[in-house]
C-alpha cells in the first residue's frame, strides 16, 4: 500500500492539541463526529471537545460478545470498533432522495441532496478502506450517486492507527489494518508511556497539512523524536501480531466453487436472519426506498434506507421470495463479501473489522464459516 | 438519458386495455425531453406518484421516437394503482437502463423467440425490430405460450404476424375450451416443429425462470448451443443503476448488467437455487 501521511513529516500533539482540533474543525463549520460512550457502546456521534472521547474505556469483543471496561489508563483510543460505521453519515440509514409536488393532473420531481460538512474522527485502517470500496460502489462506472459524493468529498477525515487489537478483528488478513496508511487527511496514533500521553500526528492531504499549521499558530505542536515515532509503529505493530482471527487467502475461489455444500444448511440452523452482520457492516451498501406522500396527496417524498439481504422482500418478485431459504440468505451475503464482490468491483468487500462476528446474536463468524467451507467433505 | 435518478414526468397519450390485468400505456415526454431513445431489450422505472416505481420493460418500436410504451400486469401494489391511470394523466419515467436484445448478432441468422405470457412485452421490439429490416435476418420464428386462449397479449397482432408469409408465429395454451382450435400444451413443445435451423438460429427467451430452463434444454436439443441463447432475468429492483444491490443475481447486476445475458455466461449460476 502506497504511504500518503509520511510519518517522517509528523509532529506530536497533546490532549489539549486534540481538544484544540476538534474546536477548529467545528469553528470551520465541521459536524464533528467521533467515538463516545452511549449506551454501553463506543458509538459514533457528534462530539464537542476531547472530554467527549472515550478516555479510560476498553472494549472486549467476541463472537457474539461485546462489552466495555473502565480501564485504569487516560488512552482515549484504546477502544476498538464499536456498532455504529461511518456509512452512517456518508450514506445515512434514511434520506430523502426525491421531492415531488403535484401541479394539476402532473407533478414535477426535483432531487435533494442533503450534505452537511462533517469531520471523522477516529477512522480505523480497516473503516477507511471500507469507505474507499464505498467509493467504488457508488461511482461504478455507469453511474454516479451524487449524494454520497456530496458527503464524501467534503468530509475531513481523522484516521486513529490502532494500538490495540479486539478479539473479532482480523484486519491483517484483510491486507487492511491495523495501520492507516492512505486516504485521510490526519492521522493520529496514540502514544501511551509512564510519563507522557501525547498524539503523533501526521497529515495525509493539503487540508491536514493547514489544519497542523493553525494548530502550530495556537503553540499546540511539538517536533516529533525520533522515539515518539518508534513508540507509535512498536504499538501498531503489537496490535497486528496480537490479531487471532484470520481469513483465509482463498476465500474468494472457495465461495465461487461451493455454492452447494451442507456448511449452508448447518449454518442456517444457527443463523436468526436478523439482518444484523449487514448493519453493522461497513461495506454493505444495500438498500430499499418508500414512496410517500403527505396526508393530502400533494407532495410526495422517496425516502432511501439500508436493506439488508437477510429479509425476505429484499429478493421478492411476483409469484415468490427468490432467496426464500435462510441457507440460501446467508450464502449470498457471505459470497457477496467475500467473493462476487471482487467480480463487481474489482476489490474486496470485506475488510476484517470483526463487527458481523461481534454483533451477531448467535457469534456466526465469518472466518470459521469459510474455514469450514474449505474442509474436505467427509 | 436526462437524471437516471430523477423521474421524468411522461403525459400518458394512450391507455388500451389489452387483458384483464393487464394495460398498455403510450408515453409522451413533457417538458423538454422531445425524444426518447432505447435499444430492444431495455427497461424504464415507472413511478406512479406518491405510490412507488417499478421496472417494466420497453414494449413499442424503437423507430418511434418522442414516444415510449409500456404493457403492464397489474400483480401488486403499484401495478395495480397503475391500472386506474387515464388518458392525460402523468407518471415519472426513469431510463432506459440495461442490456439489450442481439440485434446485430443476429443478422444473417435465423430468429427464434420463445416467450410465454407477459414475457411477450420485452420481446416485441425486438419483433418490430426483425420486420422493419426483415432482409437482415433469416428465418423468423415465434413461439409464444399463454395459460389461456384470453390470456394471449398482442392477440390481433400475433395474427398479423402469422398471417405474413416470412414469419411464422405458433402460439399454444396450457388450458382451453373447445373452441381453441390451436395448440395446447408447454410452449417448448413448438420447438421441435418450429421453422429455423438451430445450428444457425439465434434464440431470444423471456418468461418465467422455469419456463426460459426448459426452453434451453429444449433449444439445445434442436442444436442451439448456449452462446446463441439470450435470455432475459427478473430480478427485485429499487434503483435500476447499480446502488441498491436488490437485484444481484451472483456476481451479476440484473439492472445494470441484464435484463438480457447471453445464457452460456450465467449457465454456472443459472442452474443453482435461490441465487
Ligand atoms: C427488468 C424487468 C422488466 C420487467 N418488465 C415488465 C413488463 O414489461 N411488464 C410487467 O407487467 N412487468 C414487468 N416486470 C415485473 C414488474 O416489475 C413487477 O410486476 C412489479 O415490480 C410489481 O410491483 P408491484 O408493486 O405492483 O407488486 P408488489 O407485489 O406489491 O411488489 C412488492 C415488491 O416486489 C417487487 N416485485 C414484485 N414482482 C416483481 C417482478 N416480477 N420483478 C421484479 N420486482 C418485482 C416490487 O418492485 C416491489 O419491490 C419487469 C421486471 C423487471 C425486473
Ligand atoms: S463482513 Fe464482517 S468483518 Fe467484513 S467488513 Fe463486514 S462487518 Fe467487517
Ligand atoms: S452482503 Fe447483502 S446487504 Fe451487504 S452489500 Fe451484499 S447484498 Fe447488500
Ligand atoms: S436495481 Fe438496484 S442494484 Fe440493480
Amino acid at each position: 500500500m502506497a504511504k500518503c501521511g509520511s510519518a517522517k513529516d509528523a509532529v506530536v500533539i497533546g490532549t489539549d492539541g486534540l481538544d484544540a482540533l476538534i474546536k477548529l474543525l467545528a469553528k470551520d463549520g465541521y459536524d464533528v463526529i467521533g467515538p463516545r460512550v452511549e449506551s454501553g457502546a463506543v458509538v459514533l456521534e457528534p462530539v464537542d471537545g476531547v472530554d467527549d472521547l472515550p478516555a479510560g474505556w476498553a472494549d472486549e469483543q467476541d463472537g457474539g460478545h461485546y462489552r466495555l471496561t473502565k480501564i485504569d489508563s487516560p488512552a482515549i483510543f484504546e477502544h476498538v470498533v464499536g456498532p455504529h460505521t461511518w456509512k452512517r453519515y456518508l450514506s445515512p440509514p434514511a434520506q430523502t432522495i426525491l421531492r415531488a409536488r403535484k401541479r394539476g393532473k402532473g407533478f414535477s420531481v426535483e432531487e435533494v441532496v442533503d450534505a452537511p460538512k462533517y469531520a471523522l474522527l477516529g477512522v480505523r485502517a480497516c473503516d477507511l478502506k471500507a469507505i474507499s470500496l464505498q467509493d467504488r460502489v457508488f461511482d461504478n462506472g455507469d453511474f454516479v450517486d451524487k449524494g454520497y459524493f456530496a458527503r464524501r468529498n467534503k468530509a475531513f477525515v481523522i484516521a486513529v492507527n490502532c494500538t490495540r487489537a479486539a478479539g473479532t478483528c482480523f484486519c491483517v488478513s484483510m491486507n487492511s489494518g491495523p495501520e492507516a496508511s492512505c486516504g485521510f487527511d490526519l492521522g493520529l496514533t496514540e502514544i501511551l508511556t509512564k510519563t507522557k500521553h501525547v498524539f503523533l500526528l501526521a497529515a495525509g492531504s493539503e487540508r491536514g497539512r493547514k489544519a497542523i499549521a493553525e494548530l502550530k499558530k495556537k503553540k499546540q505542536v511539538k517536533a516529533a523524536a525520533a522515539a515518539d515515532r518508534a513508540a507509535a509503529a512498536k504499538a501498531v505493530d503489537a496490535a497486528a501480531k496480537s490479531m487471532k482471527r484470520k481469513m483465509r487467502k482463498d476465500a474468494a475461489r472457495l465461495l465461487a466453487a461451493n455454492r452447494e455444500h451442507p456448511r449452508w444448511e448447518e449454518v442456517a440452523t444457527r443463523c436468526l436472519s436478523c439482518a444484523n452482520c449487514t448493519m453493522v457492516c461497513p461495506t454493505c451498501f444495500c438498500s430499499t426506498v418508500e414512496d410517500v406522500t403527505d396526508l393530502k396527496g400533494k407532495t410526495a417524498e422517496r425516502v432511501r434506507r439500508w436493506d439488508s439481504c437477510f429479509t425476505h422482500d429484499f429478493s421478492y418478485i411476483h409469484g415468490g421470495t427468490v432467496r426464500r431459504l435462510r441457507s440460501s440468505r446467508y450464502r449470498h451475503w457471505i459470497t457477496h463479501k467475500l467473493s462476487t464482490w471482487h467480480d463487481q468491483f474489482q476489490t474486496q468487500g470485506c475488510v476484517g473489522c470483526g463487527r458481523c462476528i461481534t454483533w451477531c446474536p448467535v457469534g456466526i463468524d465469518i472466518t470459521e464459516e469459510v474455514r469450514e467451507l474449505g474442509k474436505r467433505r467427509t | 438519458m436526462a437524471d437516471p435518478m430523477t423521474p421524468e414526468p411522461f403525459r400518458i397519450e394512450r391507455v388500451s386495455r389489452e387483458l384483464a390485468d393487464t394495460f398498455t400505456l403510450d408515453l409522451v415526454p413533457v417538458g423538454d425531453k422531445r425524444d426518447f431513445d432505447f435499444q430492444p431489450g431495455q427497461f424504464n422505472m415507472l413511478y406512479h406518484f406518491g405510490v412507488g416505481e417499478v421496472p417494466i420493460s420497453i414494449s413499442g418500436d424503437a423507430g418511434t421516437k418522442g414516444r415510449v410504451t409500456h404493457t403492464v400486469r397489474a400483480v401488486g401494489t403499484v401495478t395495480e394503482s397503475m391500472a386506474d391511470l387515464k388518458k392525460g394523466d402523468m407518471v415519472g419515467v426513469r431510463g432506459p437502463f440495461g442490456s439489450t436484445w442481439p440485434m446485430e448478432l443476429a443478422e444473417g441468422h435465423d430468429v427464434v423467440i420463445v416467450t410465454g405470457g407477459i414475457g411477450l412485452a420485452p420481446l416485441r421490439p425486438a419483433i418490430y425490430h426483425v420486420l422493419a429490416n426483415r432482409g437482415k435476418y433469416g428465418r423468423v420464428a415465434i413461439l409464444y405460450g399463454a395459460r389461456t386462449p384470453s390470456d394471449i397479449l398482442y392477440r390481433e397482432e400475433l395474427e398479423a404476424w402469422s398471417a405474413r408469409l416470412d414469419v411464422s408465429v405458433e402460439a399454444t395454451v396450457d388450458t382451453a375450451g373447445t373452441d381453441w382450435t390451436g395448440n395446447v400444451g408447454v410452449v417448448t413443445k413448438l420447438l421441435p416443429r418450429g421453422n429455423f435451423d438451430g445450428r444457425d438460429a439465434v434464440a431470444l427467451v423471456c418468461g418465467p425462470e422455469v419456463m426460459m430452463r426448459f426452453t434451453v434444454h429444449a433449444l439445445n436439443d434442436q442444436g442451439v448451443t448456449n452462446d446463441c441463447i439470450f435470455v432475459s432475468m427478473e430480478r427485485n429492483m429499487k434503483c435500476a443503476v447499480g446502488f441498491c444491490g436488490h437485484c444481484q443475481f451472483g456476481s451479476r447486476f440484473v439492472c445494470k448488467d441484464g435484463p438480457v445475458f447471453r445464457f452460456d455466461q450465467i449457465e454456472d449460476i443459472f442452474r443453482v437455487k435461490g441465487i
